[in-house]
């Protein structure tokens, strides 16, 4: 019987979770199509100076976070960037089928706080550690596959703690802050997120 | 043919307050077509949404029961059929045939009945398109017919119609409400539809439900009768009842020229055919100048032209005083002089609270407090958002967030004033506001410019209107 | 810039006909192997593989090309980086100006890396430009037993990715009416981006729950099992690309590791 109150629990995905990840993926496309417009020209000097480009490094990682705050169910992270990195797959990345297997890693590393709070954790620490764990899943992922040869303390690892230090702040709190704002909005009332804001 | 009966229903939206509707005690007979009418927040769409199935437990609270057949509505979801307004929200699918097929898919039909099903469906809605027709490569109308064929593929023996022509434009419309009424002929399901624009679907039905706010029932009967005994009070309702006179606010004369459009012209990169192309015009003081013409025909285009919000290929707008086009002006600067309301309202919102988007753009214009606060109040008075000043702008209503659009471009008092479709898909009520609310500010001085597809609006209000087709002006004219 | 995902080849062509899945697989393991390798040799070999299955994928080479316009940059990019900060510079040095060091090793280090990147972006172009997401996440459900409800779900929302492009451009401009806009100020840029951002997600999360509404409306949440109309394959064709494409990889390594280059995970 279709959507019986016993469906409705916390471990069955809703049409409109599913929706909402995929969704969220896509416009998520839309803004990291619009984000690189944001540093035009500042691209290939970032490329020489690898700490920094790690400070940039939150915008990406934002759905992995925003996605289990939101839709709080097993695997929303996961399954938002897998399809994000799809999307990207499709419309011809550079990085070919890699930007899965990377979108698939950070998705993982964003999601392990939440698991670790097995769900009802989702308070600022939480989005915190998601957005670092997020940035070091992806940042590792980059210096084994594309900066094989750096050297080990003067440039990977700065560049995976200032990567961690952006997710951290700018997808970990950025997502939580997002969320904040969208709960006065009412978009978020048919997830439990919405239901933490005064009823109005 | 089912039977269909509310008994003591109430539904309130999770994270609401209020209950949307309360006390309902309504029933259709099998076989039966019914208009809901009622204004905006009478809850017709939370009825319609509740028949479907779509009020499931996580979604709000349930009072009293919905049931279809005698059963409950959530479990007879596959005997129901909706057609929503906004086609681009209920379209599935990249291929046409696809998303026809994707509803019955669903019901587990094997795949060598889907397909005569698809294109029967298709045929009963009159689409013009094979197949393969890629979905987004339809118009509005076209896209809203393939969605009416989605529904009735899958042969439901209760059809629901959330304004389905509400999203569209005047063309667009008349082809689904001709694919409608061809397509009900062959059905013997009982049907409910929810409509503002009466006239249009009255010989769809035998019977007409007027409810007021909360779902409170005002009348029921034959058409004529309820449209007779109680059309005034419908249409200040809100309601498009049909021999209402419309208001008209002709114009005193214009007078100097406010903003002056030369050659615009816009050619987007990877594009053969300009959006534009050598569109001139004056727009003056105290008048409404119109502008319309067939979708794609650069209606739009112009408006963010003229409003210095792209940059054209080649002209420019200006306006008098301000030796740069608008185009290259800052954008702090560009609102003091021109301001724009955009067809979504929500676009528009940059603050958090009513009150805050009325003082934006004057504190972006760097007014002192004490203007800015009276500038706020002035405003939130007359457009009586008063009561609502600390709402969150995308709470409001449709008819609330056009009106705080409009006045969030007004607060910084440009001399100009541009509107992409001010009107569409609004009630009558608030039609008639956006009318008065536009006259006003014209009255006032203000050169305003409309985009739209609304003859009613142009005809109340426009003194002059530019008649745009592919591109480029087909004819001006005085009304 | 227009988002598009329609596929941008010729689809009567090979390659375009294969089942989305046997792409995948076959793309997975061409990338998977040049991520492993890392000498300069099996990348390079599995780069002539792919460039020698292009004219079998339809694809125009204008569209190639447009497709792979980044690539240089990407790519020479990737080997700069590893030759300017290898750990240890080796071999002769061809460059010595006080910290700017690169030797003919980290060069050719750097140079594989940048190999790696070429056959990714290749394997990519050739297995998912000629992919309609359609049959792909059709043959994600039918071949793979992916979830229906996943699968669709996605291509549903994918749908809105023209829509949603279309409406960051009016943001913008609605923002730029309201009195805001970046200039060359990084603060209000990025503040701008955010506000953007917010709006468009907004919308989009609306328009995710109507879409949700209206795909419940016909069904899709029902625990019914649901039927195909559209019948994905795996043909004998489809078998031959899953079963040569690692026969392509173990060959590439072979002759790698025959001319005693072969290296991995460095």
């Amino acid at each position: 019987m279709p959507d019986s109150p016993a469906l409705a629990g916390p471990g069955r995905w809703r049409t409109v979770d599913i929706l909402t990840c995929a969704v969220l993926a896509v416009a998520f496309g839309v803004v990291f199509w619009a984000w690189n417009f944001v540093w035009v020209g500042l691209e290939p000097a970032l490329a020489f100076l690898p700490p920094l480009k790690g400070i940039l490094y939150g915008v990406w990682l934002i759905p992995a976070v925003l996605a289990p705050l939101i839709v709080r169910r097993v695997g929303a992270g996961i399954l938002t960037e897998a399809i994000a990195a799809s999307i990207s797959l499709l419309l011809g990345s550079v990085w070919g089928i890699f930007i899965v297997y990377q979108g698939l890693l950070q998705g993982l590393g964003g999601e392990l706080p939440f698991a670790a709070g097995r769900y009802r954790r989702f308070g600022a620490p939480t989005a915190l550690a998601g957005g670092a764990l997020a940035a070091f899943a992806a940042t590792l992922y980059d210096v084994i596959a594309y900066y094989p040869t750096f050297d080990l303390w003067a440039y990977k690892v700065p560049y995976i703690a200032f990567a961690m230090l952006s997710g951290a702040i700018v997808a970990g709190l950025g997502s939580k802050a997002l969320v904040k704002a969208m709960l006065p909005t009412g978009v978020l009332d048919r997830f439990p997120a919405g239901r933490e804001r005064a009823r109005i | 043919m089912i039977p269909v009966e509310f008994r003591g229903f109430a539904w309130r939206h999770a994270g609401r307050r209020a209950q949307a509707v309360s006390g309902v005690d309504l029933r259709v007979e099998p076989g039966e077509r019914v208009l809901l009418l009622g204004p905006s927040g009478s809850g017709k769409s939370t009825l319609l949404a509740a028949l479907a199935g779509l009020l499931t437990e996580d979604s709000g609270e349930q009072d009293g029961d919905v049931l279809i057949d005698g059963k409950p509505a959530l479990e007879q979801r596959d005997r129901v059929g909706i057609l929503f307004q906004d086609p681009e929200t209920q379209l599935v699918m990249a291929r046409s045939g696809d998303d026809v097929a994707f509803g019955l898919e669903n019901q587990a039909m094997p795949r060598d009945r889907i397909w005569p099903r698809v294109h029967e469906a298709l045929e009963a809605v009159g689409f013009p398109y094979g197949v393969d027709r890629a979905t987004h490569a339809l118009s509005g109308g076209e896209q809203q017919r393939l969605a009416l064929a989605g529904v009735l593929a899958r042969r439901p023996d209760l059809i629901l119609l959330d304004e389905p022509t509400a999203n569209l434009d005047p063309e667009g419309a008349q082809d689904v409400r001709e694919a409608l009424r061809a397509a009900l002929a062959d059905t013997q399901a009982t049907l409910i539809v929810v409509e503002h624009r009466v006239a249009e679907i009255l010989d769809l039905v035998d019977r007409v439900i007027a409810l007021g706010p909360g779902g409170a029932l005002i009348a029921e009967g034959p058409a004529e009768a309820v449209l007779a005994e109680h059309g005034e009070h419908l249409a200040a309702q809100g309601v498009w009842v049909p021999g209402v006179p419309l208001p008209t606010r002709p114009a005193a004369n214009a007078g100097d020229a406010a903003l002056r459009g030369e050659s615009l012209t816009l050619v987007h990169t990877g594009s053969d055919a300009p959006a534009l192309e050598d569109v001139s015009f004056e727009l003056r003081q105290g008048e409404l100048l119109a502008v319309t013409g067939p979708n794609g025909s650069g209606k739009s285009t112009l408006a963010l032209l003229a409003g210095g919000l792209v940059k054209p290929t080649r002209g420019h707008a200006t306006v008098p005083g301000e030796p740069r086009p608008l185009h290259r002006l800052p954008a702090r600067r560009l609102a003091t002089r021109v301001g724009s309301v955009f067809q979504d309202p929500e676009h528009q919102f940059v603050t958090a609270t009513v009150k805050d988007e009325l003082a934006f753009g004057p504190r972006q214009a760097g007014w002192p407090k004490d203007r800015i606060e009276a500038r706020v109040a002035e405003l939130l008075e007359r457009l009586r958002l008063a009561p609502l000043a600390n709402a969150n702008p995308h709470t409001l209503s449709g008819g609330e967030a056009r009106r705080l659009s409009v006045a969030g471009a007004l607060a910084a008092a440009p001399g100009v004033l541009l509107l992409d479709e001010p009107t569409f898909g609004q009630d009558r009520r608030t039609w008639g506001e956006l009318v008065d609310l536009t006259a006003d500010i014209r009255d006032e001085g203000t050169a305003l410019l409309a985009v739209t597809h609304d003859r009613d609006y142009a005809a109340a209000l426009a003194g002059r209107e530019l008649v745009l087709g592919k591109g480029r002006l087909a004819e001006e004219h005085r009304r | 810039m227009t988002l598009t995902l329609a596929p941008v080849c010729d689809a009567q062509a090979p390659i375009a006909r294969v089942n989305p899945v046997a792409k995948l697989a076959a793309v997975a393991a061409v990338s998977t192997t040049a991520l492993i390798a890392s000498d300069w040799l099996t990348p390079l070999l599995l780069l002539a593989a792919l460039l020698a299955a292009v004219p079998f994928s339809g694809i125009r080479l204008g569209e190639l090309a447009r497709r792979l316009r980044w690539l240089w940059f990407a790519a020479g990019t990737v080997v700069a980086v590893n030759a300017v900060f290898a750990a240890e510079q080796t071999g002769r040095i061809l460059i010595d100006l006080g910290p700017l060091t690169i030797g003919t090793g980290a060069l050719l280090d750097g140079t594989a890396i940048g190999l790696r990147v070429c056959v990714a972006a290749t394997a990519g172009v050739l297995g998912f430009a000629t992919t309609d997401p359609t049959d792909l996440a059709d043959a994600l459900t039918q071949q793979l037993r992916a979830p229906a409800r996943f699968t669709l779900g996605a291509l549903a929302a994918l749908r809105l990715l023209p829509l949603l492009t279309a409406e960051w451009r009016q943001i913008t401009s609605a923002r730029r009416a309201r009195g805001l806009e970046g200039g060359w100020n990084p603060v209000r840029r990025v503040r701008l981006f955010a506000s953007t951002m917010f709006a468009l997600l907004v919308g989009a999360i609306r328009r995710a729950g109507r879409l949700a509404a209206a795909m419940d409306a016909r069904g899709f949440d029902s625990e019914i099992p649901r039927t195909h109309a559209r019948e994905q394959r795996m043909r004998p064709a489809d078998w031959i690309v899953l079963g040569a494409a690692p026969l392509v990889c173990a060959a590439a390594v072979a002759v790698s590791a025959a001319c005693g280059v072969f290296t991995a995970f460095n």
